[in-house]
Formats: structure tokens, sequence, C-alpha cells
């Protein structure tokens, strides 16, 4: 409690010093936050994209309803498979007439072949994954064809890892830029009170004593430089939105609560570094 | 109850082979007032600093109270610095806080029940004289107040030894006077003092015991000096 209590003194007494600590944590956190949602929305577009991987198995004519029943059931079992519909003759030709309403009068019977379109569950749509089950697909002998747009899947995951590996390296810079500057900022509170920390330990406070209203404040300042944070990359995202008029997705709960305990993190890290550096010189 | 036994300090970044302290022994008993005297570079404020740790020997041992220089770490030497007082010649108040907060600071950071400190304040200020001043600012006293409230805070945790490193280098010649009346006081009440100074004035006007250092040496021990006795006749 005493150390909180220092803690908070120590805001009172130096309050131009604390509100710029805080404003630098949360620019610092603003940085990285941006580019935070930038990488959300671009993880939730290809998501999208990646939720259309479908493979369609082509079903030779003369193949009786019950096997295809039968075999739709082997099917769903298999463990990447999420959903599998059975189209009989009847309904391919009902949809290619919604799809392509111009030519509806062209289709007047049944020459679409039945068919399986299947579904995969998220974690399974890479093109080793595609590939294999298509294989065992294959094995069924009343299969035609098997359609899943092998060429476009690659090159979707080729951007999906790209973006991955591009997005890692980006959020390593910023997240090190963040706690380079937070430090330095916590450093810059520290050294303002080396005289301070010199007594204590000369009139005999232990250098536990002496950290942990540091280590409180440190982290004080991570939480509200986080908030603010939080509140500039809303309101940026917002007038983002208006301008280039398309809709984003912002932090959930948890990921903006995560983003406020990271700044609480740096802010103690930051502190606990100071603090232990100062302390083993003076 | 002091003891500095073959004590050696070498600081790291010295230049080679210069010693701030070699081979230094000499005892001070409870109670004892002692002046360690000599010119800039001697030795004086290592003796001071070796003394409340805040160096350690590079060879020998320093004893206090039955705290030894090879085995006291840590928590340890925060409870040790616990029972000393140290005022120095800058004094090191803390510039943005009264008097009273000063001398308060240091029961606060040493866990100090919170109901016992104004009165243990009270009494240190009036102890040194500043009663009346208890609420001003550092910058609102004169270097002799300043001074003074620096003692206040070294005495209000009841210390048995007062080292003080030059405590009267920055003050004039009445400031001084008055201090050094202020540290007879305080050994009066039983409390032992080392203070480092300058002032050879100072130091031939009293009968207390004088250490003389010289390039890390102790050149000159008055308590080894046989008293003379005149004969009137």
């Amino acid at each position: 409690m005493l150390a909180f209590n220092t803690a908070i003194t120590a805001f009172r007494r130096a309050p131009l010093l604390s509100l710029l600590s805080i404003t630098t944590i949360a620019f610092s956190l603003f940085a990285f936050g941006l580019f935070g949602l930038v990488a959300l929305n671009i993880k939730n577009a290809l998501q999208r994209v990646e939720e259309r991987v479908e493979i369609r198995v082509f079903v030779a004519d003369g193949t009786t309803s019950e096997r295809l029943a039968i075999a739709s059931d082997d099917v769903a079992k298999y463990p990447e498979v999420l959903k599998v519909d059975v189209i009989t003759q009847a309904q391919a030709l009902e949809r290619a007439r919604v799809e392509l309403g111009e030519f509806k009068d062209v289709f007047d019977s049944q020459f679409l072949p039945a068919s399986f379109d299947i579904r995969l569950r998220p974690g399974s749509r890479d093109p080793a994954t595609v590939r294999r089950v298509v294989d065992r697909l294959r094995e069924f002998d009343f299969v035609d064809d098997v359609r899943f747009g092998e060429e476009w899947i690659a090159q979707l995951y080729r951007l999906r890892n790209i973006a991955g590996v591009a997005g890692a390296a980006l959020g390593l810079a910023f997240a090190a830029v963040a706690v380079i500057i937070i430090g330095a900022t916590i450093r810059m509170a520290v050294l303002a009170r080396t005289k301070e920390i010199s007594i204590m330990r000369l009139v005999g406070a232990t250098d536990g004593f002496i950290r942990r209203p540091f280590l409180i404040e440190g982290s004080i300042k991570g939480v509200l430089g986080g908030v603010l944070a939080l509140v500039l990359t809303y309101f940026a995202m917002r007038v983002l939105e208006q301008y280039l008029h398309f809709e984003t997705a912002f932090f959930d709960r948890r990921l903006a609560l995560l983003g406020i305990l990271f700044g609480a993190l740096m802010g103690f890290l930051g502190s606990a570094v100071s603090v232990g550096r100062h302390l083993r010189r003076v | 109850m002091i003891r500095f036994d073959k004590v050696t300090k070498i600081y790291p970044r010295a230049a080679a082979g210069v010693a701030a302290l070699r081979d230094v022994s000499f005892r001070v008993g409870k109670g004892e007032f002692v002046f360690l005297t000599g010119p800039s570079g001697a030795g004086k404020s290592t003796i001071l600093k070796l003394l409340y740790m805040e160096q350690r020997p590079t060879s020998g041992e320093v004893r206090i109270s039955g705290y030894s220089s090879n085995q006291t770490r840590g928590k340890d030497v925060a409870k040790l610095r616990r029972r000393l007082g140290v005022v120095f010649q800058d004094f090191q108040l803390l510039e943005d806080r009264s008097a009273e907060a000063n001398v308060a600071f240091a029961l606060e950071v040493t866990g100090t029940p919170r109901s016992s400190i104004p009165g243990r304040v009270a009494r240190a200020l009036t102890q040194v004289g500043l009663a009346s001043k208890s609420t001003a600012l550092p910058r609102e006293l004169s270097g002799g107040e300043q001074q003074r409230v620096a003692f206040a805070r070294a005495l209000v945790n009841d210390p048995f030894v007062l080292i003080a490193d030059e405590p009267t280098g920055n003050l004039d010649e009445r400031a001084t006077r008055g201090i050094f009346q202020l540290l007879r006081e305080i050994n009066t009440s039983g409390t032992a003092v080392l203070m480092a100074t300058h002032d050879l004035e100072l130091v031939r006007s009293t009968e207390f015991r004088t250490l003389e250092m010289n390039h890390g040496e102790i050149v000159f021990d008055s308590a080894d000096t046989p008293s003379v006795e005149v004969d009137v006749d």
C-alpha cells in the first residue's frame, strides 16, 4: 500500500513528466496498434477468401443416389472436412439456371452431372491438405472428375505466407521500437529521481523497497498509455473508414485487453530494467 | 565498534598501482569523536564510504558494530545504514519537500510505523534547533540551516555513529561554529562522530582525536601520541 501511495505521489510531484511518459507510451503503442489493425483486417480478408476454398467432385452418370448418400457420409467423416453437400443432377441444373440467368432457356434437360461440394475445416485449406483430400476422393470408383482451383489455392497460400512473414517482421520491429521508446521514457523518469534513490539507499531503504513504487508507477503509466493508444487507434480507424469508404474490423475485447496488458508489461519491464541498472550503478 | 584491519582500496578505474587506501588499520571506540584530516585525495571520503559500505575493500576488513565488509550483503547493508547517520558537504536534501518531509523521508522509506513519524521528526528538528522552520523548503533556508536539516535526517533513526563528510565545507565561519557545536552536543549524548574535514583550525581548536591521512595512509593518529607532562616548577 505504501509503495502504491509512493507511486501515486510521484505522479503528483512530477505531473508534466508523468504526462510526457504516458503520451510517449501511448504513441508508440498507437503505432503498434495501427499496424495490428491493418494486420487484423488483412487476416480477416484472407480468411474470407479462404472460406471459399471448395472441392467439387463430379459423379459419373448412373451412380445411384444410395451410393452417393453412403459415400457422402464417409467423406463427411474425414477429419479435414467441414461440410459435404450432395448436389443431384436436378439441383445442378437449377443452380446453373440461377447462376447463368441469360442461358436459362438453353438448359432443358439434366445434362449436368451430380456432384459433392466439399468445404474444408479452417487449418485444412492449404494446398498440401487439399491435394491429399482430393487424392482420397479420386479413389471412389464413381468419381468422374475433381475440381478445386489448384492454381488459385496455391496463389492464395503464397499471399497468406508472405503476409504472415511480413506481418511478423513488421510486428516485431514495431514492438521493438515501442519497447525501446517506453524503456527510454521510464529511464528518464528514474534519472529524474536519482537523488531521491541515492538518499533512500543512504538511509537504509532496501532495494526491493526502492524498486516497488517504480514498478507500480511504470505499470500504471503503461496501462494509461495503452488505454490512450486504444482510443487513438479507434478514432484513426473511424477517420480512415470515412475517407476510404470501407468497413474495417476493430480489436475485439480480448485483443483490446491484451493491448493494454502489453502496455502494462512494457511499463513494468521498462521500470524493472531502468531501476535495476540504476541501483547497480549508484 | 569500528575496526579497519589492513584495509587497501583500489578503485577499478584508477591508474595502475594507485591505491585510494593502503594497508590502513585503526579502531574507533563507542561514543568517540574522531576527525579525519588530510589533503584532497588523501582517502578520507573512501574511509567513510567503506563505513557505510558504499564501497568494499580490495583487501583487508572493515568491521562496524558486528557487520563485516567481507560478509555483509544486500538487506544487511540496509539494516546497517539504518543505524548510521550520514551527512555530506552538499546537504543532499530533496528540494521539493519541506524540512520535516526531508527528515520524515528517512523513516518512511525504512518502514517506520506512520503514527510514530511526526513525533520523531519534531524531536530531531528540535535537537538541531530548527523546530520553528519545519515547513520551510530547503531553498528558503540558509546553508547552515540546510545542513541542520541534513543532521536531523541523520539523527532521526538514533544512530550509534554519525559519519560527516566535510559537513562545514560549504558554510561560512559562523555557520561552521554552529554546526560544530551541534556535533559536540550529538557526541555528548553518546553518539560517536567521525568527521572528515579540511578545516585544520577547527581541528586544532579541540581536544578530539585526529587521524591525519596522506596518499591513502594514516600518517598521524593523535591517540598514539603520549601526552606531554609539563613541569611547571
